[in-house]
């Protein structure tokens, strides 16, 4: 029997109640929204319960909403994969954007060790009980995150492209 | 100990100071890479080491990053391929595959069959010419390197199919959303069943000398396995998981591009050793040549690309002539198309394992954010646990099997 978007949500919203939310269908995966707080948990539940097993974790990765509320700023996005129902699903967590911090689930997947690495490097998540939180694809030296969307791709000073003649606007380039 | 190469704090130091052998003699550093010859690729690891003996290593990445998610979020979709070329250049058919299939998922386009099937003989060979590199390479780092002289000339001629078919050998940028931007040529047909004339007893020469070669088997029979159950911990996917005993494959889990209409089996090792990833490269080869004999002879008639002129480059002439094609071309070009509000994952069966988009679109020409789910840097992260204990030559020929390339690394 396939596994129901159904027996996932019944399933967490019993055990988890008002942590887990936002039940939704996005494009060809079911996603859904939990709370900080309660990540490692969820996870520990859906990779743990024996009908659920959620054992691979294909991805971890963050987000930056600067237009947003200050609540959720940012959220890190984890694709978990059940091969053998072959099912996969998507958790979001939104975090506060003065100081995102989140805990670790490199302790449940070790994979997740250095995804949520380069997610830090990039956009500064800290990641609470990281066993070895630093910066993973850049230099140690800098500073800032470059992922975030107010880190310009280009020099700002550059007077030699207009991009109002590019289809191009604040909020694309 | 060197202070040249550790700082006092790092936690090799400490270890080096606790641990004296009674002779007085104390465990050494190792600067492994970035730059070695025998790496294949800018990969840096310090190891520490008793004697020949690895007893720990600490790997550094990123020696080649250029950015591509930030590039990608300043870029039409369109001038995201160059960026997914650079990713897997072993393979970067596959790359540009998968990312005009996530963008066909996004704007709900259907493919002609014909180009689908297209698509997997150019994917099925970008994934022969990655295993003929892993696998002849891996010889190489055992001492064997005929056999690398006897199959790298193919990987040559699977470069002038893509230059047929494509006008690009390495870097191949191939494609467009919705099928290609040309019809192959009959030189491009005619190089393919040479290929599929020619290659094959090749294979088998090559395979006869590795997979009963006593030195060959020594050197690779037990050295870096890995369990099932780490595998997955640590996020193996593709030929190196299967090696492990798992048949977890995108193109049967998850059929895009009409796989579903091919017979293959997919190849399974048992113990995750270096010798289990060989063998299930070189079987899966086998694989891929039947795929693409398959789509041969199966390859319907028919349009190479989809209708979708919103989307879909015009052809230059008639940009030239025809006033509707010029309106498209000037659209597209200035990124004045309709993109949906979405968020989609699309994995394909890359070189290495599964590759994934995660694409998030806000309306605007560009993608707001794009993941890519590399299978590289999610199973490079087991290597230092893979070599510790084996002896310095064996982490050579470990990465070797892993087929960790560059430029997917570090994207």
């Amino acid at each position: 029997m396939a596994l129901e978007n159904t027996q996932i949500q019944d399933k967490l919203s019993e055990t988890f109640g008002e942590s887990v939310m936002h039940f939704r269908q996005e494009g060809d995966m079911f996603t859904f929204d939990v709370a900080a707080d309660k990540i490692t948990s969820v996870i520990l539940f859906l990779k743990n319960d024996e009908t659920l097993n959620f054992h691979f974790l294909t991805d971890l990765c963050g987000i930056h909403y600067p237009d947003s509320d200050v609540n959720e700023q940012f959220a890190v996005v984890y694709h978990l994969h059940n091969w053998i129902e072959n099912k996969r699903i998507r958790i979001k967590s939104f975090l506060s954007g003065e100081n995102p911090e989140i805990k670790t689930i490199s302790n449940i997947f070790l994979s997740a060790n250095w995804m949520e690495r380069e997610t830090y490097d990039f956009y500064g998540i800290n990641f609470a009980g990281h066993p070895q939180l630093k910066r993973i694809l850049n230099m140690d030296e800098m500073v800032s995150f470059p992922m975030r969307k107010e880190f310009p791709m280009e020099d700002s000073g550059r007077t030699d492209k207009d991009d109002r003649f590019f289809g191009r606007t604040p909020s694309n380039c | 100990m060197s202070e040249l190469l550790l700082t006092p704090e790092h936690r090799y130091a400490k270890v080096i100071n606790e641990r004296r052998n009674e002779d007085g003699s104390e465990l050494s550093i190792l600067n492994l890479g970035p730059t070695h010859p025998a790496t294949h690729g800018i990969f840096q690891n310090i190891l520490l080491m008793d004697g020949e003996r690895i007893l720990d290593a600490e790997p550094t990445i990123g020696y080649i990053h250029r950015a591509f998610e930030k590039i990608a979020e300043n870029r039409p979709f369109y001038q995201i391929t160059p960026l997914t070329d650079r990713m897997n250049y072993c393979s970067s058919p596959i790359n540009n595959m998968a990312w005009w299939m996530t963008v066909e998922k996004l704007l709900n386009i259907e493919v002609p069959k014909r180009a689908q099937y297209l698509r997997v003989i150019v994917m099925e060979l970008a994934r022969i010419a990655d295993h003929i590199i892993c696998n002849s390479i891996l010889g190489v780092d055992t001492g064997a390197y005929t056999g690398f002289l006897y199959v790298f000339q193919f990987r040559e001629k699977i470069y002038e199919i893509y230059e047929e078919i494509c006008g690009a050998r390495l870097t191949t940028n191939m494609g467009r959303i919705g099928g290609f931007e040309r019809e192959w040529s009959e030189e491009a047909f005619r190089k393919l069943n040479v290929f599929l004339e020619e290659f094959p007893p090749v294979w088998k020469e090559f395979e006869n000398l590795f997979e009963r070669n006593r030195i060959f088997i020594d050197r690779t029979v037990n050295v870096g396995p890995i369990t099932a159950e780490k595998a997955m911990q640590y996020g193996f996917t593709g030929p190196n998981l299967r090696a492990a005993g798992i048949d977890y494959d995108v193109r049967v889990a998850q059929p895009y591009s009409s796989y579903e209409d091919f017979d293959f089996i997919v190849p399974v090792g048992k113990s995750g050793d270096t010798y289990d990833r060989f063998c299930v490269r070189n079987a899966e080869v086998w694989e891929s040549l039947s795929i693409i004999r398959q789509a041969l002879e199966k390859l319907p008639e028919g349009p190479y690309h989809a209708d979708v002129p919103d989307y879909y480059l015009p052809p230059k002439e008639d940009v030239y002539n025809n006033m509707e094609s010029l309106i498209y071309h000037f659209k597209i070009v200035m990124g004045e198309v309709p993109v949906p509000v979405a968020e989609i994952y699309h994995p394909v069966e890359g070189g290495n394992g599964e590759l994934g988009f995660y694409l998030i679109t806000d309306g605007s020409r560009t993608p707001y954010r794009l993941h890519f789910r590399r299978p590289c840097f999610i199973y490079y992260q087991a290597y230092p646990e893979m070599i510790k204990g084996a002896l310095l030559s064996d982490a050579i020929v470990i990465l070797s099997s892993l087929n960790v390339i560059a430029g997917e690394l570090d994207a």
